[in-house]
C-alpha cells in the first residue's frame, strides 16, 4: 500500500509540473483540476478522508472555476483593448 | 544557453528530485501507522469525551473550534470584499439578451445530478460528527452543484437563485450563530465555546452536543458564501459580454 502512496506522490510531482509548464490558460485551469483531483486521492490514501472531501470540491471544482471566471473577465478586456486601437 | 546545456541542467535537478523523493518515501510510516502523539490521543477519547465518532470534526468543531471560528470570519470577510469590489455599477438591465440553455438532454441530467448532490451535500453537513465530511464540506458541495443551474439553464434562473436577500441573511446568521453558540457557556461562568448541549447517544444523528449544531451552521454559511462568489463573478462577466454585444 505505501508503494501506492509513493506512486501517488510522485504522479503529483509530474502533474505540478505540468501545470507550471503548460502555456495555455484552459489547458492550464484543466491541468490544475486533474492535480487537485490528484492531492485529493492523496489525501485518502495517507487516511484523510475529511480532507480529501474538502479537497475535491474546493481544488477540483470551486478554484478552477474561479479562474476561468477571472480569465474570461480579462480575455474580454483585451477585447475591447483591440477593439479601441482599431 | 544551448539545448545540450539545457537537458544537462535538466538531468541535475531531475537527480537532486530523486534523491530527495526516495530519502522522504523511504522513511513514510507504514500503512495505517500515524506517529503523531495528539492525534492518537484524540481518537482514544472523543467517543467517550464527545459522543461524536469522527475525531476530525470533533477537533475542529470543538477542541480546537477558536480556530474554525476564526477561519469561518476570514471566509465571510473575504465574500464580503468580493462583492464589495465588484459590486453592481448603473447597469442597464440585461434581460437584452435571454440565454436559451443548453438540449432538454442536458438540462434533465444536470437536475437529477442537482437533486442528487443537493441531498449528498445536505447529508455531509447533518452527519459531520458521525462520518468524514462536516459543514464546510457539504456546504462547498451544494454551493458548487448550483453552478449547474447556470451551466444547464442560463445566468438569469442562477440569478433568481442567488441574488436572494434570504442568501445573505443565510450567510451572516451561519456565521453569527457559531459566535453564539460559543458565547452561551459564557453566560454560566463556563469558557467560550464550551460543549453545552446535551451528549445524546452516540452514533445517532442527534448526538455530540454542539459539534451536530456548529457543523450546520457552518455549512449554512459556506453554502451562502460561495453561491454569492459565484453570483458576483458570474455578474460581473455576463453584464460586461451584454455591453459589448
Amino acid at each position: 500500500m505505501m508503494i501506492f502512496g509513493g506512486l501517488v506522490l510522485l504522479l503529483i510531482a509530474i502533474t505540478a509540473l505540468a501545470v507550471v509548464r503548460t502555456r495555455n490558460i484552459v489547458a492550464q485551469v484543466l491541468a490544475l483540476s486533474f492535480y487537485g483531483l490528484l492531492l485529493a486521492v492523496m489525501f485518502f490514501v495517507f487516511q484523510a478522508p475529511d480532507v480529501a472531501l474538502s479537497q475535491i470540491v474546493v481544488g477540483a471544482v470551486a478554484l478552477p472555476l474561479i479562474v476561468m471566471l477571472a480569465e474570461a473577465k480579462m480575455q474580454r478586456r483585451i477585447r475591447q483593448n483591440r477593439k479601441e486601437e482599431a | 544557453m544551448t539545448a545540450k546545456w539545457r537537458l544537462g541542467v535538466f538531468w541535475v535537478a531531475a537527480a537532486g528530485f530523486a534523491l530527495l523523493y526516495f530519502a522522504g518515501v523511504k522513511n513514510l510510516p507504514p500503512w495505517g501507522h500515524y506517529r503523531g502523539l495528539y492525534g492518537q490521543m484524540i481518537s482514544a477519547v472523543t467517543v467517550y469525551e464527545r459522543h461524536a465518532t469522527d475525531a476530525v470534526n470533533a477537533v475542529t468543531y470543538d477542541y480546537r473550534g477558536v480556530d474554525t471560528l476564526g477561519e469561518e470570519f476570514i471566509l465571510f470577510a473575504a465574500v464580503l470584499g468580493c462583492m464589495v469590489l465588484l459590486r453592481e455599477p448603473e447597469r442597464p438591465s440585461e434581460m437584452a439578451k435571454p440565454d436559451k440553455g443548453l438540449s432538454e438532454t442536458v438540462k434533465a441530467t444536470a437536475a437529477a445530478s442537482f437533486a442528487s448532490l443537493l441531498v449528498l451535500g445536505i447529508y455531509l453537513s447533518t452527519h459531520g460528527q458521525l462520518s468524514p465530511g462536516g459543514g464546510f464540506q457539504g456546504g462547498v458541495v451544494i454551493a458548487s452543484a448550483s453552478m449547474l443551474i447556470y451551466i444547464a439553464e442560463n445566468f438569469q434562473v442562477f440569478k433568481r437563485i442567488t441574488s436572494h436577500p434570504l442568501v445573505e441573511a443565510l450567510e451572516s446568521l451561519g456565521a453569527g450563530f457559531y459566535a453564539i453558540i460559543g458565547m452561551v457557556p459564557l453566560g454560566f461562568a463556563l469558557p467560550f465555546l464550551t460543549n453545552w448541549l446535551p451528549l445524546g447517544t452516540t452514533g445517532t444523528l442527534v448526538s455530540s452536543g454542539t459539534i451536530a449544531v456548529i457543523s450546520c451552521s457552518v455549512g449554512l454559511e459556506v453554502t451562502a458564501a460561495f453561491l454569492l462568489l459565484g453570483y458576483t463573478f458570474l455578474e460581473e462577466i455576463i453584464s460586461g459580454e451584454n455591453e459589448e454585444a
